[in-house]
C-alpha cells in the first residue's frame, strides 16, 4: 500500500546516518553537555521511525531484527540493576561513582557508572517509541 | 550484606533459575534441583544454632533508603531461628516429598517450584526482617505465592475460588497490619522492631498505641487463620497437598503467631492485647476443633483441625504475654511458662500436621478419594501408613508416647493458670478458660480418632474407591517417617530441643526476664497426678465415647447450618461489593471521552485552584519581571494565534500543524531562555508526536459535526477557561512565592559530586535517580499498553465475560 517515494528514502538513506551519529553524541555528550540518555534515545528512535516512514516495516525489519519491547525491556531492567549495582558496594540504591582513567587514544577520560544507568533509558525510550510507532502503523 | 541476607536471596533468585534448569535439562524431574535449595539453608542454620544458644543473635543491614527509614535488616534470635529451621526443615521434606506426589509428565513443575521457593524466600524474609516495612513486604509476598500455589491446579472452579479467597483475606489483613506499623513509626520514630523494643514502656502512653495494637493483630489474626477469619483455611485445601502441609500448616499460618511472639515484648502486659490474643484464640482452638468433627473430607478435617491447634498456640502466647504485666517480676514468671509451651507446641504441631498432611496425601494418591464416607479397611493395603498415621494422630490429640502430650499437658496448666488468674479482671471469665479447653481437646481427640479409624479400620469397600489401593512408594514414604521419627524422639528427648531452640526463643520473646530462674521448665512426661493428667484421662474417656457414639450427637451440628455461616457471609459481601463497584463505575464510566477529560480538569481545577485560593499562595507581582524583547513578544503572539486557531480549524490535519506550532514555538523560547536540553527535548519529541498523529490519522474517523447545543458547550468552555485560567495563575504564582530557600546551589556542585558539568542530566541520573527510573518504568508500561490495546484482537466467540 505504501508508495514508493523515491526522494524520501535517497534522503533518508543520508540522514538516517547523520541522525544516528547525533543521536550517539548527543548521548556520550551528556555528562558534561547538553545530551543525556533521554534525549539521545529519542533521537536513535527518530532516525529509526524515519526509516519505517520511508520504507516499508517489512524491509527495515530484514535489516535491523529487533524486537522493540525486547528492547525495552532490556532498557528497565539495565535501569534497574544498574542501581542495585550499589548496593553490593554497601552505597544506597542507585547511587552513581565516577574515576578518571587513562586509556589508550582517548588520553584522560572520565568513566562514570550513571552512562550505564542512561544507557538503560536510553534502550528504554527507543523500545517504547518504536513499539508504539510500529503497532500503530501495522493495524491496518 | 551478611550471610543471612544470602539466605533469604537464595530461594527467591533459585525460584528465578528453575525454569530455566526446567529447559536445560528436560530429563530432570525438577523436585531434585529445587530440593537442594532447602537442605543447604537448613544445614547453614542448624550451624548458627550454638551461637544463638549461647545468647548472640546475629545481625546485619543493608541500607536501602535512609530517608525513609528502610532498610533490609536482617536479625536472627532464637525465634527466628526455630522459624527458619521450621521453614527449611520442614521445606525439604515437602519438596522430597512432592517429587512422588507430582507426576513429572502431567505437571507444571516450573511453576509449582519456582512459586515454593518464592514462597520460601519470603516466609524467611518474614521471620528474619527486623525493618517493619521490609517484614510486611515479604509478608505479602507470601500471601501472593501462596495465592499462586493454592491456584496451581487453575483450571478448578474451586481451586481459584480458594485462592481468591485466601489472597483477599490474607492480603486485606496485611494492609491492616501496615497501618498499624505506619502508627508504630509515628510514635516511635523508627521502624526497626529491635530499637522499638528497646524502647520499653515509655510508648504505652501515646493514643495511637491501643489502634496500632489491633491493627498489628488482625494482620496476625487473619494470616493465622483466627476466628473470625479462619474461613480461608478451609478453601484453600484445594492446593496440592504438599502445598497444604507446607504453606497451609507448618510454616505460612504460623507467620501470624510468629507476629504475635515477635511484638510480645512490645504489647505484652497490655490488658487489650491479653484479652484478644488469649480470648480468640481460645474461642478459634474450640471451634476449629468442633467444627472438624463434622467434617466429611480428610483434608477440610485438617484444615479445621489447623485452626483449632493455630488457637490453641494462639492462646498460649496471650497468656505468656501477661508475664510482662508491671514489668518483669518473680511472681510472674509462672506465666512465662505458657510461651515456653505455645513455642513447644509449634514445634510440635508442624511435626504431627506435617505427617499427617503427608499421609493423607498419600492415602489421596494411591486410593483416589479423601471422602471418609468412602475410605475405610486400609489397615491390610497400607501398613506403613497406618502406622504413620497412628503415631502422628496419636501425637494431636495428645497422647503419649508422642510429642504432643508434652506441650498439651502444658496448655492444661496455663489454662488452668487462666482460670485462677487475678490480673485484667481476669477473676470473671477466668474459669471458663480451662472449660473451654477441655472441651476444645475432646473434640480435637475425636476427630484425631476419626482419622485413623474412619480410613483404615472398618469395612473395605472396593466399589466406592477410584483405584485398587497399595502401599505408597518409598520415596513418598521417607519424609513423613522422617517427621514421625521426630514426634517419638521429642517425647523421649525434649530438654536438648529445649535448651538449644526454646530457650533462646523465650529469651528473646521476654528479653526483660534474661536469666530469672524458673524461666525455662524442665519438661518431663511424668509429673504425678495432678489437674492436668486428670484433664487428659478425661479427654480419653469422653472422647472415646463421644466418637463411637457419634451418631447419637452429630444431630447438634443441624444447629449451625451452612446457610447461617460466616462463610455465606463472605460470598454475600463479595457479590455485593462486586454488584455495588459495578454499579458505582457505570454511573461515571460513560464511554464519552469529554466526560472523562472533565474529571480529569474539574477535579484539577478544584483542588490545585482551591488550593491556590484559600492557602493564600495567590501571589501576582511583577515588580521584578524583566521587560520583554520584541521578538520575545512576536514568539508569543505567533503562539496566542496558533492556538486560537486550532479552536476554528475545519480539519484534523490543520489542527496538528498548528499544534506543532505551538511546540516549536516552545522549543524557541527554551533557545532564547538558553535552556539547551530542554529545547532539543522538546524538538525531538515534537517530531516524534507529529508523526505519530500523522500514524493515527488513518484510523480516526472523518471530523463529526461538532454538537453545538448549548448544553454540551457550556461545561466544555467552563472547563476550557478554567484550566487555561489556572495554568497561568499558577505559573506566575510560582515567580512569586518564596517559601524556603533555593536548593539550585546544591545542584551547582555537580561537577564535585556527580563528575558531571552538566546539572541537568546530573540531577536526572544521579541526584533524583529514582524518579528516572521509575519514570523508564513507567514509559515501558505505557508502551506495552499501548501494543496490547493495538494488536490484541479478542477471538470470535471467547469468554463473553471478558469484553463486559
Amino acid at each position: 500500500m505504501r508508495e514508493n517515494d523515491l526522494i524520501l528514502q535517497t534522503v533518508s538513506k543520508v540522514a538516517v546516518f547523520i541522525i544516528l551519529t547525533f543521536g550517539v553524541y548527543l548521548f556520550l555528550a551528556g555528562h558534561h553537555h547538553p545530551g543525556g540518555g533521554f534525549i539521545g534515545g529519542l533521537t536513535l528512535s527518530s532516525a529509526f521511525v524515519l526509516l519505517y516512514l520511508a520504507f516499508d516495516v517489512e524491509t527495515i525489519n530484514k535489516g535491523l531484527p529487533f524486537d522493540y519491547k525486547n528492547v525495552a525491556a532490556l532498557g528497565v531492567i539495565i535501569a534497574t540493576l544498574t542501581g542495585t549495582g550499589s548496593l553490593l558496594f554497601g552505597s544506597s540504591f542507585l547511587s552513581q561513582t565516577f574515576a578518571y582513567f587513562n586509556l589508550p587514544i582517548f588520553g584522560k577520560t572520565e568513566l562514570a557508572t550513571v552512562m550505564l544507568f542512561e544507557s538503560g533509558v536510553a534502550l528504554g525510550v527507543i523500545g517504547v517509541v518504536v513499539t508504539i510507532i510500529i503497532s500503530i502503523s501495522e493495524d491496518v | 550484606m551478611t550471610l543471612i541476607h544470602l539466605f533469604v536471596l537464595v530461594p527467591i533468585l533459585s525460584a528465578l533459575l528453575i525454569p530455566f534448569i526446567g529447559k536445560w535439562f528436560p530429563k530432570l524431574h525438577l523436585g531434585w534441583a529445587a530440593l537442594f535449595v532447602p537442605v543447604l539453608l537448613f544445614v547453614c542454620f542448624c550451624t548458627a544454632i550454638p551461637k544463638v544458644a549461647a545468647g548472640g543473635p546475629v545481625f546485619g543491614s543493608v541500607s536501602w533508603s535512609q530517608a525513609l527509614d528502610l532498610a533490609f535488616s536482617v536479625h536472627l534470635d532464637g525465634l527466628s531461628l526455630i522459624f527458619t529451621l521450621l521453614i527449611t526443615g520442614i521445606g525439604s521434606l515437602v519438596v522430597l516429598y512432592s517429587i512422588f506426589y507430582l507426576s513429572k509428565e502431567r505437571e507444571s513443575l516450573s511453576h509449582f517450584y519456582a512459586y515454593l521457593l518464592l514462597f520460601m524466600g519470603a516466609m524467611l524474609g518474614v521471620v528474619l526482617s527486623d525493618n517493619m516495612i521490609m517484614l510486611y513486604i515479604f509478608w505479602e509476598l507470601t500471601s501472593i505465592s501462596s495465592f499462586l500455589l493454592i491456584a496451581f491446579w487453575f483450571r478448578r472452579k474451586k481451586s481459584r475460588y480458594g485462592a481468591q479467597k485466601s489472597f483477599l483475606i490474607t492480603v486485606g489483613g496485611g494492609l491492616f497490619m501496615l497501618v498499624g506499623f505506619i502508627m508504630l513509626h509515628v510514635i516511635t520514630g523508627t521502624n526497626s522492631i529491635q530499637e522499638i523494643i528497646t524502647m520499653g514502656d515509655s510508648i504505652r502512653e501515646h493514643a495511637l498505641f491501643v489502634p496500632a495494637l489491633v491493627l498489628i493483630l488482625i494482620g496476625a489474626f487473619t494470616k493465622s487463620a483466627q476466628f473470625p477469619f479462619h474461613i480461608w483455611l478451609p478453601d484453600a485445601m484445594e492446593a496440592p497437598t504438599p502445598v497444604s502441609a507446607y504453606l497451609h500448616s507448618a510454616t505460612m499460618v504460623k507467620a501470624g503467631l510468629f507476629l504475635v511472639a515477635r511484638f510480645t515484648p512490645i504489647f505484652g502486659g497490655e490488658a487489650v492485647w491479653f484479652w484478644l490474643v488469649s480470648g480468640i484464640g481460645m474461642f478459634t482452638m474450640f471451634w476449629g476443633s468442633f467444627s472438624a468433627v463434622r467434617q466429611k473430607d480428610l483434608k477440610a478435617l485438617l484444615a479445621y483441625s489447623t485452626i483449632s491447634q493455630l488457637g490453641l498456640i494462639m492462646f498460649l502466647f496471650g497468656m505468656g504475654s501477661a508475664a510482662l504485666q508491671g514489668g518483669a517480676s518473680t511472681e510472674s514468671v509462672i506465666y512465662t511458662k505458657a510461651i515456653f509451651a505455645a513455642l513447644f507446641h509449634l514445634v510440635n504441631h508442624s511435626t504431627f500436621k506435617g505427617a499427617l498432611f503427608m499421609v493423607v496425601g498419600i492415602v489421596d494418591h494411591e486410593v483416589g478419594t479423601r471422602d471418609i464416607r468412602k475410605l475405610g479397611g486400609l489397615l491390610p493395603f497400607m501398613p506403613v501408613t497406618f502406622t504413620l498415621a497412628v503415631i502422628s494422630s496419636f501425637s494431636m490429640a495428645g497422647l503419649p508416647p508422642f510429642n504432643g502430650f508434652l506441650s498439651k499437658e502444658m496448655f492444661f496448666t496455663a489454662s488452668l493458670q487462666a482460670g485462677s488468674m487475678n490480673i485484667f479482671s481476669m477473676d470473671t471469665w477466668g474459669p471458663l478458660f480451662p472449660i473451654i479447653a477441655w472441651t476444645g481437646s475432646v473434640f480435637t481427640f475425636v476427630y484425631s480418632m476419626f482419622i485413623v479409624f474412619r480410613t483404615f479400620l472398618g469395612p473395605y469397600r472396593r466399589e466406592r474407591l477410584e483405584k485398587t489401593p497399595h502401599e505408597a512408594p518409598l520415596g513418598m514414604l521417607i519424609s513423613p517417617i522422617v517427621l514421625c521419627a521426630i514426634i517419638v524422639t521429642l517425647f523421649f528427648v525434649p530438654n536438648g530441643l529445649s535448651h538449644y531452640l526454646l530457650a533462646p526463643a523465650v529469651h528473646s520473646i521476654l528479653p526483660s526476664y534474661q536469666g530469672m530462674e524458673g524461666l525455662i521448665p524442665h519438661i518431663s512426661a511424668w509429673h504425678g497426678f495432678n489437674p492436668e493428667l486428670l484433664m487428659t484421662a478425661g479427654v480419653v474417656v469422653i472422647g472415646a465415647l463421644l466418637a463411637r457414639m457419634y451418631r447419637a450427637w452429630q444431630d447438634v451440628y443441624e444447629l449451625f447450618p451452612a446457610s447461617r455461616s460466616l462463610d455465606r457471609g463472605y460470598q454475600w459481601l463479595l457479590t455485593g461489593s462486586e454488584i455495588g463497584s459495578k454499579k458505582v463505575t457505570n454511573l461515571y464510566m460513560t464511554g464519552f471521552l469529554r466526560h472523562y477529560l472533565y474529571y480529569i480538569y474539574g477535579f484539577l481545577i478544584f483542588l490545585t485552584g482551591g488550593t491556590l485560593l484559600f492557602s493564600g499562595g495567590l501571589s501576582l507581582r511583577f515588580s521584578h519581571d524583566v521587560p520583554a524583547a520584541p521578538y520575545e513578544m512576536l514568539l508569543v503572539l505567533i503562539m496566542a494565534a496558533a492556538g486560537v486557531g486550532i479552536l476554528f480549524t475545519k480539519s484534523r490535519m490543520t489542527a496538528a500543524l498548528l499544534n506543532g506550532i505551538l511546540g516549536y514555538s516552545i522549543a524557541i523560547f527554551f533557545v532564547l531562555f538558553r535552556a539547551p536540553d530542554l529545547a532539543l527535548t522538546q524538538l525531538v519529541v515534537e517530531t516524534v508526536t507529529t508523526v505519530l498523529f500523522l500514524l493515527c490519522f488513518y484510523h480516526l474517523p472523518e471530523w463529526p459535526k461538532e454538537d453545538r447545543s448549548f448544553k454540551v458547550r457550556v461545561p466544555k468552555i467552563l472547563i476550557s477557561i478554567g484550566m487555561g485560567t489556572l495554568t497561568v495563575l499558577l505559573a506566575l504564582s510560582v515567580q512569586g512565592n518564596k517559601l524556603f530557600d533555593s536548593i539550585s546551589s546544591y545542584f551547582e556542585d555537580s561537577y564535585d559530586l556527580a563528575g558531571g558539568r552538566n546539572i541537568v542530566n546530573a540531577i536526572l541520573g544521579d541526584f533524583r535517580a529514582f524518579d528516572t527510573m521509575l519514570e523508564v518504568v513507567v514509559l515501558f508500561i505505557a508502551g506495552v499498553g499501548v501494543y496490547t490495546l493495538v494488536k490484541l484482537k479478542i477471538p470470535k466467540g471467547a469468554d463473553d465475560h471478558e469484553r463486559k
